[in-house]
Parts: C-alpha cells; structure tokens; sequence
C-alpha cells in the first residue's frame, strides 16, 4: 500500500508522535558520498579508505605549488549515473573555486560545482510513499583529515592538529534535498532508501561508519499549520542512521525550547556528539567566508552528449523501489518481508529460487526469517528442492527449518539429509490410524470438534504431534480431521 | 567623489585574505587601492549586458582522465619540506573552528 | 659569445665541442658579471656541469642528445625543479624544493639544453621591473641602473649577458615580451593553451603562459618547438603539437598583410616616448619595404585591457596564492592557533606588491562586488577577442610597440603602483585574448637602451608570427 503525503509546497501538516505538539519538524538533508572510483577527482591517486596517513598523496591532490587538476572519467559518470537514479536532469556543467582557509583543504579553495552542477533538481521517494525532491547533486573534491590531539580530542581544547591528505582530493557527489522532510522515520528513510540505491548502482560502499556516506541534517520547526521556514541548524558528524534520528529529534526539541523560552536559534553549524547524546554548537554560518565563488580556470566545461546520457539510463542497474515492486509482484509475499529481502540485496537470489521452481512466498519467508546471512554452501537447486517437498507436504515447517539449517552450513542433498534425519514422509494411512485411535479415546472433544469447535483443533493436532515426534506434516492432518467429520 | 573602497573593506579583505597589515598600511593600500579601482572605472560603467564572459581563451570541453591509478609521491620526500610534522602527518597550532 | 643556441647545439651535437666546454664559458662570463646584475636566485654550476657531461657521454656513444644539446639556458625561478630550490622569489617559498619537475622543465632536459640556473622575477611574477623580489633587483646588463624590466627580468637579463644563450620565462601581462624589449633580446608569448602550466607557480591561470627568450628569432624558433605541444596533466593544453615555425622563418612577408593597430600607435599610449614611436614605425616601413602590405586597424577594446587585467589577474591570483598558508611548505610564523598561524606566515611571507594584488582580487570577487569588477572583466574579454577577429579578418599579423618606453631607472616607479601598470598596455591585449605576441629588438632609443617592436598574431598563429618577426630581424642589417 502506498500513501502520498502532501509535498511541502501545499501540505497538511505532518505530525511526528515523537515530536512536542504544536509543532511540525522540518529537514532538509545534504549528504555526502564518496565514489568508488579507482582514482582520485583530480588525479591519478590511489582512492581507497584506511591507508598510512599521507600515503596517497600527489602534487595536485597535496596543493603544491603549481599543481593542475585533471578529471576523472569515471567520476563524471558515476555522478551522472547517480543523479539519473535520482530522477534529476543531468546537464552541461562548470567546475568553481570555493575559496575558504583550513588546513585540511590543500589549496585553501575547494573545487566544486556552483552555477552549473552535473544534476539539477530530481526527487526520491519513500518506500512509504512519501516524496523527497531535490535541488541538485553536485561534483566535488573531499577535504584531507584532521585529527585534533590533546585534551579531549575535540576541537575546543585540543593543544594541536595533524593532517592526512590521503581523503584529499576523492571524488564526492553532494545530494541537497529540499526541506520536504517531516517525521523522523522519514529522515531515516531517505538516508537508508538512498544508501540502498548508491549500492544498487555501484557507485559509492556508503559506509557511514567509515565516512564513504555523510549524513548532515539542516534542522528547524514551526507552528503546525504554519508554511514559514524559520531559523536551521546544519547538524554534521552523524555517523549513523540510527544516530540522524537521535540527532533530529535533539535538535528540534532544542530548538523548541528556545521558542518556549522566548527565545530563538542561531543560525549556525553544530557538531552531534553520539556519546552525549547532544548537539554541541560550531562556527556561526553568518560570519561563513564570502566564499568568493569562480570558475575553475584549470578546467574547462564537461558536456554530456544525449548519446552518453542514454547509454547511463539503458545500463542503469534496477533500482531499489522496482525490485520491491518486482519481487512483491512475483511473491504476494509481506511487504515488510519484501522490503526486508530486498534492503538486504537478496533479491536477485529469490528470484533465481523463484526461477527454479520454489514458491515466492515460501523463499520470501525464509530468506527473511532463516537466511539473515545469506545461502552459504547451500545451492540454488537443493533450496528449490527443499521448497518443494515443504510445499508438497513431504516435510512439516519444523522439519524443513532442520534441512534448511543443514544445508547452509554443509551443503548437499535435501531428500539425503532428511533422510538421515529420519524425516520420512509419513505414510496417511498409518496417520489416520494415529488419528483414529485419538477420536477413539477423547470422544467429547471429537464431538465438540465435529459440532464446529475449532478450539478443540490443535488438542488433537498437539497429540498427533506428540505421537508422530514432529513429524506430521500439519496440512495432513487437518485434512484428515476434516474428512473425518463426513 | 566617493570612493570606491574603504578602510573597513580593506581590513575585511584582509582578513579574509588571512593577511594582517598595520594602521600604516591600512591607510597606504587603501589610498592605493582606490586608485587601481578608479582607473577601472571605465569597465564598471561599460554596458555589457549582453556579452558573455570569456572563462577560457581557447574554448575546449570535456577534456577527461582514464580512472587509472599513477604513483604516489614518496611521503618523506613531501614531509621533509614541511614546517612540522608528527606521525607521517603534517602538524598544525590547534584550530579555532570547524570549517 | 656571439655564437647563436643553434650554432652551439650544432657544434656540440657534431662532437666539435663539447658541453662542458660551453658551460664552462657561460659559468665564467656568469663569475664576471653576475655580482652586479643579480639575475640568478641559484645558479646551478654543479649540476649544469654534471647535465653537461651527460650530454656529451651521449654524443660519444652516438646517442641522439636533443636539438638543444649542450645550449646554456635560464631558468624563471617560478618553475618547478626537482630537489633544487624553487622560491617565486618570495620569502614565503625561501628554500623550498619541489618533489616532481614541470612538463616543461622534463622537456627542456630532453632536449638536451642545460639549466644554468633559476633566475630572479618579480616576486609571483607581479611585476614589470624585477625590483619586487625578495631576493635583490636584478640590473639591467646594458646599463646597471636601470631595470631589466619583468616580471621575466632575471631570465632576459641572464640571455643578455650571456650567462645563457636561452631564457625560459613566463608572461601574464607581458612579463616576458617587456623584459625582452628592455633587455634587447627576443621574448614570446605563445598561444594559451600551447605550452604546459603543470609545475609552473600559478600566477593568473587564464592568463599565463610560459614561454622562450634568446638572442635572436631562429633560437627562440627552435626553443618553442622543444617545449611547446599537448600535454595531459594541464587540462587547459591544446591537443595539438608544437607549430612548425623554424621551417617557415625565412619565407618573408610578401603579400602577408600586416595591421598596425591605431589604438595603440603613439599618442593612444599614455607617457608613449618619441624614441619608441620612431623606431615603431621604422620597424612597420621595413616591413612594408620587404612586400607587406600595411595599414592601420582599429581594435577599439583594447583600452579597456589595462583595466579588465588588473580585475582579472589579481582575482585568480588571490586564489592562486591561498595556498601558502604555512601547512604544507614553505615559511611558517608560530601562531597561537591554526588561523593566526596563517596570518602571520602570509604576512611575513609576502612582499607589498603580492598583498596588494591579494587584496583587490578578492576584492574584485567578493559578495556584491563580483558582477561589477570580475564578471564584468570576463565580459571586457569577449569585447576584446571578438575586436580582434574582426581586425584578423582583413590582417595576418598587428604591430605595436612592445613598451611605452625603453628601460627605466632602478626606483623610479615603484612609489605609485599605477605608474608601473601601465607599462604593460600594450602587452596585455594578448594575455586577454590568448593570442600569442613576441617582442623582436628593433634598435635604440636616444638613451642608448634598446627599444622592442611586437608582433601579435591570432590563436595559433605563430607561425604567420615568427615570420614576419623573423622578417623584422632581417630588416635591422
């Protein structure tokens, strides 16, 4: 089921049980993700996480004097890629100077795009429904690290810092949402809905523990009802889906007990502390550097042919949102377990299942249920075989959970390991008479049974159980009880 | 006339230039400032609001790099021409704010 | 040293010198004179010798050495070499030692020449007379108390003297075209885009361009060929290589049309000297003498250049420098903090001309002002280029003079900064443009100091330039 909630330009308002009454939260998130390209944005150093401090570095990623910039390829095309999967409008774009000091940045300007992104506008939409719209997804370089040593090892008391330069220079693509967000859950979703299709496209491992995915979110409030957009706050250093929601909820109960108060927020950019559980203010974003914004002279106009920008929409991989519709479709399954299956990337596997003969429901079910880790030695066909002897009665629930459990952790034959389990399939006639003999010995329950008392049911299943050792396949059963009621 | 910088812009360009200059230079670059500016008065009040920018003299587009890994500097030779390092990395006086 | 760079790269190219022979000879003449020109930061004699002697093992073993084998060469001080101090001139870059060389430098050592030293400029090559360095002024060889003129001075200056028989500078505003007018020696400024920036100190990135000097247009020729042509870490390089003008420098100018630009012919030039107007118009006579036809042509833009380069080139250069900030290389000043760590090694670091032209770039790009001076600027560009096509459609090549005057005393400009930036007026069209212009000597001026005439041609027209430029050297027998 979907439900449309109203988009932020002419909406009911959205009420967040999580947030104090009479107020409506409103978020606008900017994420950035680092791309899994070979190389860095501007040159041909190695891009990959967790190396030796200043092991990757060159004269342009490292800002030496006169250094020169050269694009990677397969950045431009992996930020093409993302922002088609984001339903923007991909077009001509301009590489800029943004020019501001820290000593992490290696030529004191950050190149990006200003005026002319990659990726203009573009939209994406909640699993539940709901519709995030963009402004834009832009191309730009990450900063080097700085690790700030001495005191507590923040900023504030720190007695120096030390810079690696390797994070310099990696190619970002900046996701800016519109502040269409207004419920926690949702915020939640938008950074895990779009995780899942960074993964689908193979752009970025959007690790946020690692930092390949960072999650700031432009916080503030309003009266419910109201349309006004009031004083934000960018909240950086969230280092997890589950910390952007503790973090949303602080700041926003922040900012409404300053209006409570009398007073309001300032504008500016704070610093969540997981270990706190607080946000913790930063630099003012009114005295932000005029940040002086040019066009890169190093570089010229990048500009996508219609033939390229087809080629990204006709390899584009199946995004998250089809493959739920897709496996929904072919399973009748849960959605909460679709979504499950697919969120875990193991959706291509039902369907291989799904290929071979297995019922989808039954596939959706277990991979949900039993198969959090994956296949593991168990092959596409013993799975399929296995689902078929459970949907042909051969082996109960329980039984096949057994095989199952086999299976994964040594591979092999289902009917052998049932086998060797014992797990014959019983024979109806020697049922019947299990079940004969029961009606035999509890007649008042039999009667209560036969005169419509479903109740009485699993008496008489729980015994037959017990007679059988788990081993009758309970659709059996119940058929039999019932053609014994004539 | 008027003219068109001022003390206080000098001093706020400054800053943002990351320079710091006395009350003595302050006076003489703004003097000297505002004679530069003056004499490009003739483009400020050229109308040419239908001219595009030239960004690049020779107008090229899409100039690309295969996404193919090329050495690395040698990080002692980078780190024995920097001012203060400590643990292969390069040391700084503690930073005032988050950028 | 009257020899030609060609002449000797023959010579020791043939075995009948050697390298070393030749760079012993510049080293003396470098020993004679050189305490009171001061046109070298560093003169390399240990490693000039030693690239000398691999010349020369080359040649014995029948290698090919280069075509510049063995020719002593200066070297700008803003250009990246390995292991060897490379400073801008600037304290801020004192002792620096760049781990990786410039495309440029790469070539020069394949072909063969041999880097005498790295040559004194006005400090981030902001300058027209070489006195903005924080390493002393260099003097003008022909008459110490006057400026060798710059940015490029210690490299034209080093050519004159004959501590090197080829100089390699960089030009921005004409930082190699005056310095080669004032110095009497040939300097050009080749098309944007046409010789690689990768390892050159950024000055003004949409302006720059390095480029070669020598004593005369054939080794100037033949230098441009070995450093010219595509090259893949500078993404603003021309995917084309080097011109072919060495092989067209004698074909004359017959028939070539030849525009003298009336903007800038005589009385259009502010403080224009008599000397310089003359010589001017005897260079366009000689031209007209030798089958050009000439005429005037108007190119009305080109009074707005002094204006839009010194919005321009200051704005790109106040991000250029950010980078000094006393982090990574260079000088650093203790500060309390990060921030006024910064402050105090920029401060420290640069001399009055760099702040200056920090401050009115950012300035020009600041929040509420770029549209009026920047952008604005940009726009001053396409008025520029787009006066300049439509003069190239009736015109081969445009004549004007290199310099207002000939070279100034040592002081006399640098109380106002304004007197100083008009020097370049001439010079700056072309840097604007991206069109390539060289400075040819075309005698004296009445103080005896030599006078350049310049030659401006379109994108890629050098060689409809070295031509006529080459044409204009033949006139002067």
């Amino acid at each position: 089921m979907t439900v449309v909630y109203f988009t932020r330009d002419d909406h009911e308002p959205i009420i967040d049980p999580a947030i104090p009454e009479g107020w409506e939260l409103v978020v606008g998130c900017e994420v950035h993700c680092e791309l899994s390209t070979e190389t860095k944005l501007f040159c041909g150093c190695q891009n990959k996480f967790g190396e030796e401090p200043n092991h990757n570095i060159c004269p342009v990623c490292l800002g030496l004097p006169g250094s020169m910039p050269s694009v990677n390829a397969a950045a431009v095309e992996y930020a093409m890629r993302l922002g088609l999967a984001l339903n923007a409008e991909v077009q001509g774009s301009v590489f800029s100077r943004k020019n501001y000091f820290y000593p992490d940045m290696p030529k004191d300007y950050q190149t990006t795009q200003f005026d002319l992104p990659t990726n203009v506008g573009g939209h994406l939409d909640l699993p539940n429904g709901v519709r995030v719209h963009l402004e834009r997804a832009h191309i730009e370089e990450d900063t080097g690290k700085s690790t700030h040593i001495g005191g507590s090892g923040r900023i504030h008391d720190a007695t120096h810092s030390l810079v690696d330069y390797n994070r310099a220079g990696v190619p970002l693509v900046e996701i800016v949402s519109r502040p269409d967000i207004h419920r926690i859950e949702d915020a939640k979703a938008y950074a895990s809905e779009l995780r899942a299709i960074l993964l689908a496209i193979d752009v970025c491992d959007a690790k946020m523990e690692e930092g390949s995915m960072r999650v700031d979110a432009n916080v503030s409030v309003r009266p419910l009802g109201s349309n006004e957009l009031r004083t934000r706050c960018e909240v950086k250093n969230i280092n997890s889906i589950r910390s952007l929601g503790r973090a949303i909820e602080y700041e926003a109960n922040r900012h409404i007990d300053l209006y409570n108060s009398g007073e309001s927020p300032n504008q500016e950019t704070r610093h969540w502390d997981e270990a706190g559980g607080r946000s913790i203010s930063g630099r003012s974003k009114e005295d932000s550097d005029d940040y002086r914004y040019f066009a890169e002279p190093d570089l010229v106009p990048l500009v996508p042919t219609d033939e390229e920008i087809q080629h990204i929409r006709d390899t584009m991989p199946m995004l998250p949102a089809a493959r739920r519709t897709r496996l929904l479709d072919a399973s009748s399954a849960d959605p909460e377990a679709v979504d499950l299956v697919v969120g875990r990337g193991q959706d291509d596997l039902a369907f291989e299942v799904i290929a071979g003969g297995g019922n989808g429901n039954s596939v959706v079910k277990h991979l949900t249920n039993n198969l959090a880790d994956g296949i593991g030695q168990m092959s596409i066909e013993s799975f399929v075989a296995l689902l078929q002897m459970e949907t042909a009665g051969d082996l109960s629930s329980t039984q096949t959970k057994t095989v199952l459990a086999d299976l994964v952790a040594t591979g092999g034959n289902p009917t052998e390991i049932a086998a060797s389990h014992g797990f014959e399939a019983m024979d109806n006639s020697e049922l019947e008479g299990i079940l004969d003999q029961l009606i035999a010995e509890n007649p008042d329950e039999w009667a209560r049974f036969a005169g419509g008392d479903r109740k009485v049911q699993g008496f008489f299943v729980g015994k037959i159980m017990k007679a059988t050792r788990g081993q009758a396949d309970g659709k059996v059963v119940n058929q039999l009880m019932q053609s014994k009621m004539g | 006339m008027s003219s068109p910088i001022s003390r206080e812009d000098v001093a706020h360009i400054a800053s943002l230039a990351r320079l710091s200059v006395t009350e003595e230079e302050l006076d003489l670059f703004t003097g000297q400032l505002a004679d530069i500016l003056d004499h490009a008065a003739d483009v400020e009040s050229l109308d040419a609001h239908d001219v595009a920018p030239t960004h690049h003299p020779y107008p090229m587009t899409n100039v690309l790099r295969a996404d193919v890994v090329r050495p690395s500097l040698d990080r002692e030779e980078v780190l024995s021409q920097a001012p203060s390092t400590e643990s292969g990395q390069f040391r700084v006086p503690p930073v005032l704010g988050e950028a | 040293m009257t020899e030609t760079a060609l002449s000797l790269a023959a010579a020791v190219r043939n075995g009948d010198r050697t390298a070393r022979s030749v760079v012993e000879e510049h080293l003396t003449a470098i020993e004679a004179r050189e305490g009171d020109i001061n046109a070298f930061n560093l003169v390399m004699t240990d490693s000039a010798l030693a690239q000398a002697d691999a010349v020369d093992a080359q040649v014995a073993a029948g290698e090919d050495p280069g075509p510049l084998a063995g020719v002593p060469l200066a070297l700008k001080d803003n250009m990246c070499t390995r292991g060897v101090a490379t400073t801008a001139s600037s304290k801020i870059l004192e002792g620096w030692e760049p781990p990786y060389n410039a495309t440029v430098v790469d070539r020069l050592a394949t072909a063969g020449a041999i880097t005498m030293g790295k040559t004194n400029l006005d400090e981030f090559a902001m300058g027209s007379s070489t006195e903005n360095s924080a390493f002393g002024v260099t003097h003008n060889p022909l008459n110490l108390d006057v400026v060798p003129g710059g940015s490029s001075g210690g490299s034209a200056a080093a050519v004159a003297a004959g501590f090197a028989s080829l100089g390699i500078g960089s030009d921005t505003g004409g930082s190699i075209r005056q310095p080669a007018s004032f110095c009497g020696v040939v300097g050009v400024k080749p098309t944007y885009g046409t010789v690689s920036r990768y390892g050159l100190l950024a000055f003004a990135s949409s302006l720059d361009q390095v480029g070669p000097l020598a004593n005369n247009v054939a080794d100037a020729a033949a230098l441009y060929e070995a450093i010219a042509g595509h090259d893949h870490m500078d993404s603003t390089s021309i995917p084309l290589p080097a011109l072919p003008v060495s092989s067209e420098l004698d074909h004359g100018v017959e028939g070539m049309r030849i525009g003298v630009i009336s903007e800038l012919d005589g009385s259009g030039i502010e403080g224009i000297s008599a000397d310089v107007q003359a010589r001017t118009r005897a260079a366009v006579d000689a031209l007209a003498a030798a089958g050009a036809i000439v005429d005037q042509v108007s190119v009305p833009s080109v009074v707005y250049g002094l204006s839009a380069y010194y919005l321009i080139a200051p704005a790109e250069a106040s991000s250029n420098l950010s980078r000094y900030d006393g982090v990574r290389y260079g000088l650093r000043e203790d500060g309390a903090n990060n921030e006024a760590m910064n402050i105090a090694s920029r401060t420290a670091g640069f001399g009055d001309e760099v702040k200056r032209r920090i401050m009115l770039g950012t300035y020009a790009l600041s929040a509420g002002y770029y549209d009026a001076y920047y952008g604005k600027a940009q726009k001053v560009r396409t008025l520029i280029i787009d006066d300049f096509a439509a003069a190239y459609e009736n015109f081969d090549v445009l004549v004007t003079p290199t310099a207002p005057t000939t070279a100034f005393e040592i002081g006399a400009k640098t109380e106002d900064p304004m007197t100083m930036y008009v020097n370049d007026i001439c010079t700056i069209p072309s840097n604007l443009a991206g069109h390539p212009a060289m400075s040819v000597p075309y005698g004296v001026g009445d103080d005896g100091l030599p006078i350049g005439v310049q030659v401006l041609a379109p994108l890629l027209g050098e060689v409809a330039m070295f031509r006529a430029g080459a044409a204009l050297e033949r006139s002067l027998v």
